[in-house]
């Protein structure tokens, strides 16, 4: 009788099993269609290469798949994920380490749907998930555009993932629950630079990647896109673009978010961190309609507001310290009242990334400085000093408590442990 | 936001306008900035550690960039953003300027005229000081070491527009920088003639030399000279446009 039982639950566990696994097959070769055999590929044309160099910086495709000063889109940068690191690969034209064999159906395959040449599943760190709505035609293009470059010889560095996260079956349930290939976004009520703008912000430019938060299984919350996001592995928040309080554009001029995009400075704010990078090697790059288009998306955002935060002011002894730090190191540039110079040095008060609620960002940019990036429409930028060196964390937490509370300004104060915990995190 | 943004955008008004109008500034006027093209105001974050002016600070470690050799000072910089040397803090500030705002930095720093302090006293017993001295000018030609002053100048303040001057630096700055070439963490364009002689050099050769190195003051004002007296022993990247011994 036990026997016969064994049997039968051991048989319907089988079946379930078995339907799982064919269920996460299914899910991952959705939508893909076989790859045509190998064809002859037709000759790119030059304007069919300009237009993928084009695209290849408005998917800040070299931002991973070059290394510091290593031979351009040759692969070898790490990127940080919680899981572990993943190595971007080489895209030059190299048969044996590149995309030398690589056909331009291969190519789509892998942008569209996430899987290599060889079949293997890829990696969302490449952010496919976004560019499976990038088009055909765009994806052809910038096939076009790498196989025109020198081809490099250098092998991938293997990815150094934890297990189970490092096996083809984890990422394979991944995908069965959070990819599923896309189209390019389209919405006929709104206008053709809307969409344009869309496209630019969900697929190709992928800004999703960095300004959605992300669950614990590292997929974007859809239902909170743009809603900001903590960078993976870096150490950076990146604030959302619908919340006027963080990083949303709705109330601004248009031409100041294109010039947010394309110099890296705009009367309302400037760009730090990952986001200089983006100005620095992408959106300053972008055609002026491209990135109205953008910033059309943008303002279009529903907007939401920020939660009510009822905070304690910070206590008395931690501001009249702060406010001693502020006229010792800060005021010479940014002003005794914080007004900064336009154009050149940020204003503090009323500056909403001051005033964030995630102060990640203001401590990293107190402790290790920066300058904006240089562009063409800025191409000699101020630079914030470092402070690591002067300032103790409880100096670092007081100046910071005394600016967001001062002309104006209300937020709550930071801590000496956030301080810490920040210069502690992680070095530059 | 809005009554700080506005509170801002008056400050920015004012700002521009006082001049004209003449009223009741909010704010007194910002100084670090004086004026649009300045540079000074723009490297403030290069003389929080370099010092002001680009002066070494006591901390020992962050080395003068006041009055070196502009084109030295452009490498290094481009160095650091491009990965050839690694301080993760410098490379962090620099990673998104281009050569041409690199450069005008470099350049702004190579024209600052200022004097040296004297050198700290000698840190080693006579025996090491005189085996550094030796080293530094004379070499060691059977172990293929050429002699310092052979590139860095008879002077030893360098030779523009690329080679650094020696002198003025702190004992563990050079002791580090000797070693991360030998190490490979600091790299300078191939061929890369740095790297082959710390790598010939022993630690107690390392020592000795930046020791005495250390405890020697700096001549004048630590100009870089005009130009080398003879022919470089070893080509080296980076410094193109010196003539070079005929190689063996």
């Amino acid at each position: 009788m036990m026997a016969w039982r064994r049997v039968v639950l051991m048989s319907i566990a089988a079946t379930l099993a078995a339907l799982v696994v064919a269920a996460v097959v299914a899910l991952n070769l959705r939508g893909e269609a076989p790859l045509p055999a190998m064809t002859e590929e037709v000759p790119a044309t030059a304007a069919q290469v300009a237009r993928g160099a084009y695209l290849a910086r408005g998917g800040s495709c070299a931002g991973c798949h070059t290394a510091r000063g290593g031979a351009a889109y040759a692969g070898g940068r790490g990127i940080e994920t919680p899981f572990g690191k993943v190595f971007a690969g080489n895209l030059t034209p190299d048969v044996a380490t590149g995309l030398g064999a690589w056909s331009s159906a291969d190519f789509w395959r892998a942008l569209h749907h996430g899987r290599s040449r060889d079949g293997r599943l890829l990696y969302p760190a490449f952010p496919y998930p976004n560019y499976t709505q990038v088009t055909r035609e765009d994806s052809d293009a910038l096939y076009a555009y790498l196989r025109s470059l020198p081809a490099v010889a250098q092998p991938r560095t293997p990815h150094a993932l934890r297990f189970p996260f490092s096996t083809q079956a984890a990422l394979a349930v991944w995908r069965a629950l959070y990819f599923r290939p896309g189209q390019p976004p389209e919405d006929l009520s709104r206008s053709a630079e809307w969409n344009r703008g869309a496209y630019l912000v969900q697929g190709l430019g992928h800004c999703t990647a960095c300004h959605t938060p992300r669950n614990a299984l590292g997929a974007e919350r859809k239902a909170q896109a743009l809603g900001g996001g903590t960078v993976a592995g870096q150490g950076w928040y990146a604030p959302a673009l619908d919340m006027p309080t963080e990083a949303g554009v709705a109330q601004w001029p248009l031409q100041d978010v294109v010039a947010l995009l394309q110099t890296g400075v705009a009367p309302q704010g400037s760009v730090t961190g990952p986001m200089a990078e983006v100005v620095f090697r992408s959106t300053q790059h972008l055609t002026p309609t491209d990135a109205r288009a953008i910033a059309v998306y943008l303002q279009a955002l529903p907007q939401r507001s920020a939660p009510a935060v009822v905070a304690e002011p910070p206590a008395a002894a931690a501001l009249a310290r702060g406010a001693k730090v502020y006229e010792q190191h800060c005021a010479q540039c940014h002003g005794d009242q914080g007004q900064g110079v336009p154009g050149a040095i940020a204003a503090l008060a009323g500056n909403r990334a001051v005033l964030q609620a995630d102060t990640t960002n203001l401590l990293r940019v107190v402790l290790q400085g920066g300058y904006l990036p240089a562009t063409a429409g800025n191409p000699r930028p101020h630079g914030m000093p470092p402070f690591r060196q002067v300032l103790g964390d409880e100096d670092v937490a007081a100046v910071l408590s005394f600016v967001r509370n001062a002309w104006g300004n209300q937020a709550p104060g930071v801590g000496t442990i956030d301080a810490y915990r920040a210069r502690e995190a992680r070095n530059p | 936001m809005s009554l700080g943004f506005f509170r801002r955008l008056a400050a920015a008004f004012v700002l521009g306008w006082a001049g004209g109008w003449g009223c009741a500034a909010l704010a007194a006027p910002v100084v670090g900035v004086s004026a649009p093209g300045d540079i000074a105001p723009r490297v403030r974050a290069c003389t929080q550690c370099h010092d002001k002016e680009g002066r070494a600070t006591s901390e020992g470690f962050f080395p003068r960039i006041a009055g070196k050799p502009a084109g030295y000072l452009t490498n290094q910089l481009l160095h650091f953003r491009d990965g050839r040397r690694s301080y993760p803090p410098m490379t962090h500030l620099i990673e998104h300027l281009t050569d041409d705002y690199l450069r005008e930095i470099a350049a702004h720093f190579a024209t600052l005229d200022l004097p040296y302090p004297p050198p700290p006293a000698p840190q080693a017993p006579p025996a090491v000081l005189e085996r550094g001295r030796a080293l530094v000018q004379q070499g060691d030609a059977a172990r293929r070491i050429p002699a310092c002053v052979q590139c860095h100048g008879p002077a030893l303040t360098g030779v523009d527009p690329s080679i650094p001057g020696l002198l003025g630096l702190p004992r563990d700055y050079l002791n580090s920088q000797i070693g991360a070439w030998a190490t490979g963490q600091r790299r300078a364009q191939a061929p890369d003639c740095m790297a082959d002689i710390a790598l010939r050099l022993t630690p107690e050769d390392v020592g000795a030399v930046s020791a005495w190195l250390a405890a020697q003051p700096v001549p004048g004002r630590g100009k870089p000279a005009a130009r080398l007296p003879a022919a470089m022993p070893v080509r080296c990247g980076g410094v193109e446009g010196l003539p070079v011994a005929a190689e063996r």
